[in-house]
């Protein structure tokens, strides 16, 4: 068995499936290097991410599947889960492999897994827009933190940039630390990083942060949210099953609740 | 000295001001939460030249009521000072209750407020009568005419019409909407009588023709001219209220299929009566509001409408009343289990999405899968459709020989004796699988 470490990026994954491939490995396992835990007696092959390896790897599935299939692989790549790489090598093997299409042949136990992993991850990142609650700054910046359970920034970029596109907004992501940027000057979205002071570890930043506006926006909001409740028709239950707890902490309607 | 006195009087007043606006919005949301549509889908508006928003093809639910109904628009009532009296409504003039009107500003700024903090997909504006039609429906076009063009807000905008309005002020609401609703309020003309006075049902049939021969005319030249402006591009939906007055479901459903067909609406909401009064004409307080049979309609409107089911095999003379125990598809599968069971292998889609058990996404899983090989127990299972309901309609490699129980009245109490089921009951999704 030879184990690929590599540095947890899209690019990094492709470059391990691209030299597995090109040194004909027949037992080979992808591993991320934060999950990498070493064993005797096996080969480890410490793999650089090379766009030019990455890219040759992602032509050919071009040819070989569908782009609503590749995006899923993109998805699946995101979900972090800790065997998505062993089912994406898999997957990405049969569709070389078959002279057919193998992307619907959700009989087979790679493609089923991609398809639903990918789906979760799509389900987060539709809840993801859905449950961001923007807090607007004293400097005009309109910013949110989430903790996603899966990686999902990459894929909300387009929604919120298309949306708020003449706003300055930035989505946190507090678990992973890093968070994307829009200015409507430049129009481009940026990746970035916050040292954030001690103290501040919930979702909603402090009065003192906050324009003048925005405790009354969010106290409208409340009032807003607990006036079209029907009391007599409450149901906890389905009302949980939309709004799963997890999420309850980034929702302004839930603050201090 | 002077001047702090001032700042203190200012600050003083715009706490007032906030205070002001919020108990306005608690008493015109409360007012509006009867009125149970909340799509914000179907339209398609881009955002140009850096403006605020857009709505793209389904509408997101940024948050869910505790009784479980979404949240995608800022859902108020301009104002809930009216002239008319009809008895199921909240805001009805001889009601004793407190009432409250928003500024055209007060509006626009609530929902831009809202909509930058992504709390909301858009607004959706009703009210009730002050003066008159006209003048009503005047300030609801106002805000969203501010809105589009002072805002440059591209987010989704429905707006009640107001019955007995003017033609030209719905075609200038149409211009900024992207849906407009005339609700038909109750299932025949006669409860309309005696339930709405001041309403007819020509006054709300009339604007559903206009705005229906409008939005096609103007959605037709807009396919041959790109930039010829949009008419209500979201289509138009209308609103029944359930369980108020006496009609059956087959009244119903034929009224809902008939505006589908006839008016090309997009939606028929249906609204469970809540009791709000002690008036002999009405269910009494305290009668529970019928949200199973409102699920159930739900259900049977979604079956019309996605699953090419005709009106005659849901519900007929001979079955008038949706089954409350049992979904409106299963009760069908029940009465015509000659025609079961289907086998997956071979049954063509529309066969396959019959079957109780399956939903639209295993069965298009199935009819994918089943090019690559025959299909048993094991790869259905994790398509994720109902075993336990679908194992008594369906012929698998697997279940061939399975010897299975076709009888209906056997085949129902051995579904309903199984845990959870007919607990589901979302009032706008329709659970089938
Ligand atoms: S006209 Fe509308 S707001 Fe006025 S009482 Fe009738 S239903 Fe209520």
């Amino acid at each position: 068995m030879t184990r690929l470490v590599y540095d947890g990026s899209f690019e990094g994954f492709l470059t391990c499936v691209f030299e597995i491939y090109e040194r004909r490995l027949q037992l080979a396992e992808i591993v991320r290097a934060t999950l990498f835990q070493p064993l005797l007696e096996e080969e480890v092959l410490r793999i650089a991410a090379a766009a030019n390896k990455a890219e040759r790897v992602w032509s050919g599935l071009k040819r070989k599947i569908s782009r609503e299939s590749r995006n899923d692989v993109f998805k699946t790549f995101l979900s972090e889960l800790p065997d998505m790489e062993r089912h994406l090598l898999e997957f990405i093997g049969n569709a070389f492999q078959s002279p057919e299409s193998v992307e619907k042949d959700f009989s087979n136990r790679a493609t089923l897994y991609v398809s639903q992993t990918a789906r979760k991850v799509h389900r987060e990142k539709h809840r993801m827009e859905a449950f961001v609650r923007f807090q607007r700054t004293s400097d005009d910046i309109y910013y949110a933190s989430i903790e996603p359970d899966f990686n999902v920034l990459p894929l909300i970029i387009k929604h919120f940039k298309d949306r708020y596109a003449d706003q300055h907004w930035i989505i946190y992501d507090r678990k992973r630390a890093y968070g994307i940027r829009y200015h409507h000057d430049s129009g481009a979205v940026e990746e970035i990083q916050i040292k954030f002071e001690e103290n501040l570890t919930g979702t909603f930043l402090p009065e003192s942060a906050v324009a003048e506006e925005e405790p009354h926006y969010q106290q409208l909001w409340q009032q807003y949210f607990s006036s079209v409740n029907i009391s007599p028709r409450k149901n906890t239950k389905l009302h949980v099953r939309h709004v799963p707890l997890r999420y309850w902490r980034y929702l302004t309607e839930k603050r201090n609740k | 000295m002077f001047c702090l006195v001032d700042a203190i009087l200012q600050a003083f007043e715009a706490v007032m001001v906030w205070e002001r606006v919020q108990e306005k919005l608690s008493i015109l949301s409360d007012a509006a939460k009867y009125d149970v549509s909340c799509a914000s889908s179907g339209s398609n508006r881009k955002n140009t030249n850096k403006g605020l928003g857009n709505s793209s093809g389904s509408g997101i639910c940024h948050t869910y009521t505790e009784d479980g109904r979404c949240v995608s628009l800022l859902k108020i009532l301009l104002t809930n000072y009216c002239i008319y009296d009809c008895l199921y409504c909240v805001s009805r003039k001889s009601n004793d209750i407190k009432r409250a009107g928003f500024t055209v500003q007060e509006v626009v700024d609530l929902t831009i407020g809202f909509y930058r903090r992504n709390y909301i997909e858009g607004l959706f504006l009703s009210s009730g009568i002050f003066k008159n039609p006209d003048y009503t429906m005047e300030r609801l076009v106002r805000v969203a005419k501010k809105l589009r063009t002072e805002h440059r807000f591209n987010g989704y905008i429905h707006l009640k019409t107001i019955p007995g309005c003017s033609e030209e002020l719905m075609k200038e609401a149409a211009l900024y909407a992207d849906r407009l609703s005339v609700n038909i309020e109750l299932p025949s003309e006669q409860s309309l009588k005696s339930l709405a006075p001041e309403k007819k049902r020509a006054d709300i049939i009339k604007p559903m023709k206009y705005l229906s021969e409008n939005i096609q005319r103007f959605s037709h030249e807009r396919k041959l001219i790109g930039n010829a402006p949009s008419f209500a591009p979201a289509g138009q939906s209308t609103q029944m209220v359930i369980g108020a007055s006496p009609e059956n479901d087959l009244q119903i459903m034929s009224i809902a299929n008939a505006l589908y067909k006839t008016y090309q609406l997009k939606r028929v909401y249906y609204s469970g009566f809540v009791p709000i009064s002690n008036d002999n004409r009405l269910p009494k307080l305290g009668t529970p509001v019928p949200i199973i049979r409102e699920n159930r309609l739900y259900q049977a409107d979604w079956l019309l409408r996605f699953y090419k089911f005709s009106l005659k095999e849901i519900i007929n003379e001979k079955f008038p009343q949706l089954d409350l125990d049992i979904d409106p598809k299963l009760s069908w599968a029940l009465r015509n289990l000659d025609q079961f069971p289907v086998d997956i292998n071979k049954a063509d889609y529309e066969m396959i999405l019959r079957i109780p058990g399956v939903g639209v996404s295993s069965a298009l899983k199935i009819v994918h899968a089943r090019k690559f090989r025959t299909l048993g127990w094991d790869e259905l299972k994790r398509f994720g459709l109902a075993y336990s309901r679908a194992k008594h309609f369906i012929v698998c490699k697997d279940l061939h020989s399975m010897p299975r129980d076709l009888h209906e009245e056997k085949l129902r109490q051995a579904i309903l004796g199984q845990s959870k089921y007919a607990k589901s009951l979302s009032p706008q999704f329709s659970l089938f699988a």
